[in-house]
This record gives C-alpha cells, sequence and structure tokens, in this order.
C-alpha cells in the first residue's frame, strides 16, 4: 500500500482537441476570403458595412448576454453571424439598416432564445428576414460589380443617415463606367426579362447580387475546406444541391423556355453561399443521416419552387428558414433505431 | 370574492387595471384588437376609449341589475347588456369619423366578445357595488387604452415615421414597412411585454394577479 497510486477516471478517455472556438475561428478564416473578394468587387463601401455589421453583431452579444456576454463574444459565432449577414445583404445596404438587421440577428435570432446553439433558426438569415420584410427596397436596391470608382468612393445609399431614405445612388452608378448596367441580379434578370447570365460571370461572381453570395466558385472551395476539415457536415450542402438538381432537372426537360437549367440555378443567387455556409449551421440543422438528406433535398427543392413560382426572385433564405423549423420534426421521425433494441412490431 | 362585501372604493380599486392586473401586459386579454388595430396611434386611441365605454357603462348597468339576474343565464345577459353599449359606440364612431370607422373594421363590432369586459362582469361587476365597479373598469380602460397606446405609438413611429398622423422625421423617413404588417404588431408586443416583465421583476413584484379576478377567464 505504499507508493502506489490508481487513478480513476470514467469516459471518455480519448480527447479531440476540437472545441466550438477552434472551429469558430476556422469558419470564420473560410469566410475571410469571400469578404476579400467581395470587397474587391464592390469596393470600399461593402468593406464598411462588413466592418459594420460585424462591429453591431458584437456589440449586441455583448450587451444582451448579461454576465456571460463577456465569454460568449470570445467564441466568434457572434462574428460569422455578422460576416454572414453582412455578405448576404446588398453591397450597398445603408449602413444603418445593416446595424438593424444585425441588431434582429442577435437579438431577436440568437439571444432571445438563450444564445449559442439554443437558436432554431440561423440567427444570420433571421437578420436577412427581418430587413426583407421592413427595408423592401434597400433590400433589392444592387450595384454592378467592378465600378471604376468603387476604392475613391462610397455610393451614397451606404451612408444615408439614420432613419432616412437612401438617395442618389443612380448618379453615383451612372459614373462608374459600367456597360449596361440593369439594376438586377442575375436571377432578377431571368425572371423579370428572360435573359441567362453566362456561367463565367457566374462562377466568377462578377455579376450585380448581395455582396458575398456571388463568386460561386470561391465559395464551394471554401466550403470544402471547412468540409475536409470536418467542421461542417458535406451531406448538407450536397443534399441541398442535389435537391436543386432534382427540382429543376425535371422542369427545364419539361420546357426549356420558361425554366432555367440546373446549372444556372446552382450557380445564380445565394444558394452556394446558403447551402455552404448557412444550410450547415450545426445548431439548426438535423444530425441524423436520413434527417440531414431530408433537410438538405427540402431546402432545394423550396429554393427552387420559390425562385420559379414564387413572386420573389430569390428563395434561399425562406428555403433554409423553413428547414431550420422543420428540424424538430424531421429528427424526430428519422431517430436510427438504438443499437441491439428490437425492431418495433407492426 | 363572496357576494356583498361592501368593499371601499380605494385608488387601489382604480389602479388595479393600470399597473398590477393589466389586461394586455399582465393578464394578455383581448390579445385581437391589440394585435390588430395598433398600426397608427390614432386607431389605438380610439380602439382604447370605445373598449372604456363599454367596460364602463356595462360595469355600471351589470352592478345595479346584479339581484336580478339568474345566475343560470348570466352570461348570456352580459353579453346582451355589452352589445347594446356596443351597438351603440358602433354607431357613434361611424358618425363621427367613417374614415376611423374603416380602419377599425369589425373590430369595434368584436368589442362585444372581448373578454376583459366579459371578465371584468363576471368577476367584479357582478360582485360589487356599482361605484366600484365603475371605478374598477375606468381602471382596466384606462390601462387597457395605455396599452393600445404603446403598441400603436411604435408601430406608428418606426412604420410611418409619424405619431398621431403628425410627421415627425421629415419626408425624407424610411419607414420600416415590417412594423404596420402583423408580424410588426407580435414583435412589438413581445418587446413591451419583455419590457414590463422586466420592470416588475426589478421592483420585486410577483406576477400573481388577485385570486380569481382573471383565473376565471384566461
Amino acid at each position: 500500500m505504499s507508493g502506489t497510486r490508481i487513478e480513476l477516471r470514467t469516459a471518455p478517455h480519448a480527447h479531440a482537441p476540437v472545441d466550438v472556438p477552434l472551429i469558430m475561428r476556422h469558419v470564420i478564416y473560410a469566410l475571410l476570403p469571400i469578404v476579400a473578394w467581395s470587397v474587391w468587387l464592390f469596393g470600399l463601401g461593402t468593406l464598411l458595412l462588413i466592418l459594420t455589421v460585424t462591429a453591431t453583431a458584437l456589440a449586441t452579444e455583448r450587451l444582451l448576454g448579461g454576465e456571460g456576454g463577456e465569454r460568449s463574444i470570445r467564441d466568434g459565432s457572434a462574428v460569422i453571424t455578422g460576416l454572414l449577414l453582412a455578405l448576404t445583404l446588398p453591397p450597398a445596404f445603408p449602413l444603418w439598416m445593416g446595424v438593424v438587421a444585425a441588431v434582429a440577428a442577435i437579438g431577436l435570432g440568437k439571444m432571445l432564445f438563450g444564445g449559442l446553439g439554443m437558436n432554431p433558426l440561423n440567427p444570420a438569415l433571421v437578420g436577412r428576414a427581418f430587413v426583407q420584410a421592413a427595408f423592401p427596397a434597400s433590400i433589392t436596391t444592387w450595384i454592378p460589380p467592378l465600378g471604376a470608382e468603387r476604392f475613391t468612393s462610397v455610393a451614397p445609399s451606404t451612408l444615408a443617415p439614420p432613419f432616412l431614405r437612401p438617395e442618389g445612388l443612380a448618379e453615383w452608378i451612372a459614373d462608374q463606367r459600367v456597360d449596361a448596367f440593369t439594376g438586377a441580379t442575375p436571377l432578377g434578370l431571368f425572371k423579370f426579362d428572360g435573359v441567362i447570365t453566362p456561367l463565367r460571370d457566374l462562377l466568377a461572381g462578377t455579376t450585380a447580387g448581395s455582396a458575398g453570395e456571388t463568386p460561386a466558385l470561391l465559395i464551394v472551395a471554401c466550403g470544402l475546406y471547412l468540409a475536409f476539415r470536418r467542421f461542417l457536415d458535406w451531406r448538407i450542402p450536397l443534399a441541398v444541391m442535389a435537391g436543386v438538381v432534382l427540382a429543376a432537372g425535371p422542369l427545364h426537360l419539361l420546357d426549356a423556355e420558361r425554366f432555367p437549367d440546373p446549372w444556372f440555378m446552382l450557380l445564380s443567387g445565394g444558394l452556394m453561399l446558403g447551402a455552404w455556409f448557412m444550410a450547415t449551421d450545426m445548431v439548426g440543422s438535423p444530425v441524423t443521416p436520413w434527417g440531414v438528406l431530408i433537410y438538405g433535398l427540402l431546402i432545394g427543392l423550396l429554393t427552387v419552387v420559390i425562385r420559379l413560382f414564387g413572386g420573389l426572385s430569390e428563395g434561399v433564405m425562406y428555403a433554409i428558414l423553413l428547414a431550420n423549423a422543420a428540424t424538430p420534426l424531421i429528427e424526430r421521425l428519422t431517430q436510427p433505431r438504438v443499437f441491439g433494441a428490437a425492431r418495433r412490431k407492426e | 370574492m363572496n357576494g356583498e362585501s361592501p368593499k371601499p372604493v380605494t385608488w387601489e380599486t382604480f389602479a388595479a387595471g393600470l399597473w398590477r392586473e393589466n389586461p394586455v401586459f399582465v393578464m394578455l386579454l383581448g390579445m385581437c384588437p391589440v394585435l390588430a388595430v395598433t398600426n397608427s396611434a390614432v386607431n389605438a386611441l380610439a380602439m382604447g376609449l370605445a373598449t372604456t365605454f363599454v367596460l364602463v357603462a356595462s360595469g355600471l348597468l351589470v352592478s345595479l341589475l346584479r339581484a336580478a339576474i339568474p345566475k343560470q343565464v348570466r352570461i348570456a345577459t352580459y353579453i346582451v347588456i355589452i352589445a347594446t353599449f356596443v351597438t351603440i359606440v358602433d354607431y357613434t364612431i361611424q358618425a363621427i369619423s367613417l374614415d376611423l370607422y374603416n380602419a377599425l373594421g369589425a373590430f369595434i363590432q368584436l368589442i362585444v366578445v372581448n373578454c376583459i369586459i366579459l371578465g371584468r362582469a363576471e368577476a367584479y361587476a357582478s360582485r360589487n357595488r356599482p361605484l366600484p365597479a365603475v371605478v374598477n373598469a375606468l381602471g382596466m380602460g384606462v390601462g387597457f387604452t395605455f396599452a393600445l397606446l404603446c403598441l400603436g405609438g411604435v408601430r406608428e413611429l418606426l412604420g410611418a415615421g409619424s405619431l398621431f398622423g403628425v410627421a415627425l422625421f421629415g419626408d425624407r423617413f424610411e419607414p420600416w414597412v415590417v412594423m404596420l404588417l402583423p408580424p410588426g404588431g407580435f414583435l412589438v408586443l413581445g418587446g413591451w411585454l419583455l419590457l414590463f416583465a422586466w420592470l416588475r421583476r426589478r421592483r420585486g413584484q410577483a406576477v400573481s394577479v388577485e385570486g380569481g379576478t382573471c383565473h376565471t377567464i384566461r
């Protein structure tokens, strides 16, 4: 009985050095290239918007977090919400509306439900849905990419004083010396004018659209990085894309005039950003194997239905929010059988 | 709450409806008009005053007739009394301002089924003398109007940039469209409930309502 000590421990004995702040940090790293590309495309005003929205998201989290606020901003999840939200807003969105969106995202979408891990819906999308309902005109006002003076001037709408209507954007766009800018996103162009944007532009992101939703190729690359590091479930974006193809493909075969081909549906709008970075939100997505598949297919299907048959030209946001809301039900229906338990008798 | 205890009319008789038993922020009654007609402060005020009038008048009449009303048919009797006063309000508003009448729509007639009024008649007016019944109904009415104004004010301020129809931000104001839509009603109501719950907790008041007054009709 001398000298030998046996230490008793309970399982698990092996620990992976992965915790929430680490995952969040890597998601931020994965978002940074998209942010950089977005600033390159749309200029100084977009950089201001991204910084403002992210700072507001952090401040809201700190303020509403109460005593735990100090700790909860350090895990980095509020930064991600802020970045994602900013990337889904139009590049020349007024800063003050960006502040409203960020407060709604963190306040209504996250803290109200109890903070990180408790939110049933994706906070960034809650923020965007709020400003979509509050400011329908500003959220559908786009600027052309690669404007001539994008690094020397800021769109007047960005700096609109709080509570006032943004004005003078048309003159600013005229100063950008861009050929034939119609003020619509590829999806809008298709829906209202029947024009299909070339795939090359969709892949590189040189189209009008929300700040960070346009460069499809870059988003996939950043998403793949996270998938390889296993910080997101690769089945979800895959299922979303499969859902889009399964819904849009047959329609395209049926009537190629009315319905665009699946490639266009996949690469336009916010689908890539939504599929890789929003639908994969660990809190709002199911964990069961079959549930993930149903969830992803549901998002893809709803997106196509809203885009082709709805009043709006883009539907990824609502599709993901609806699927988030359906997640508890999906998980309930797809509970795997407990290993060793008897099969349920009919 | 047993029969004819002659309670003295105190400040508390009146103030119960303002704060401690506020029909909207504490009892969460009458949600239908609260959410539906509060898209402007004027609508809210008109709805509040109309409801207050019906509350006071029906409270008085129920209290006067409380000995004559058979227990078995009391609810039906209350409804008839309330409906009478609602009809008066209905025609009066129509005569004063047709615009207002159209803005409030069916919600004036729906005052008949407003559970605050029926609740007051059942839980207070039918068990008290006319004076306390009227004072209590007045307090409830003022509390209801206050709550409606809280919602209507915020919604009109953000949704139209004005208050009681007076523009406050000039013509460059960007309206928050969502505030005038149904979701805005729910959001603002939630915000006020949060604020008042927080205030009550800070003052250390338990959220309890005087025995029986609102448990009967919730």
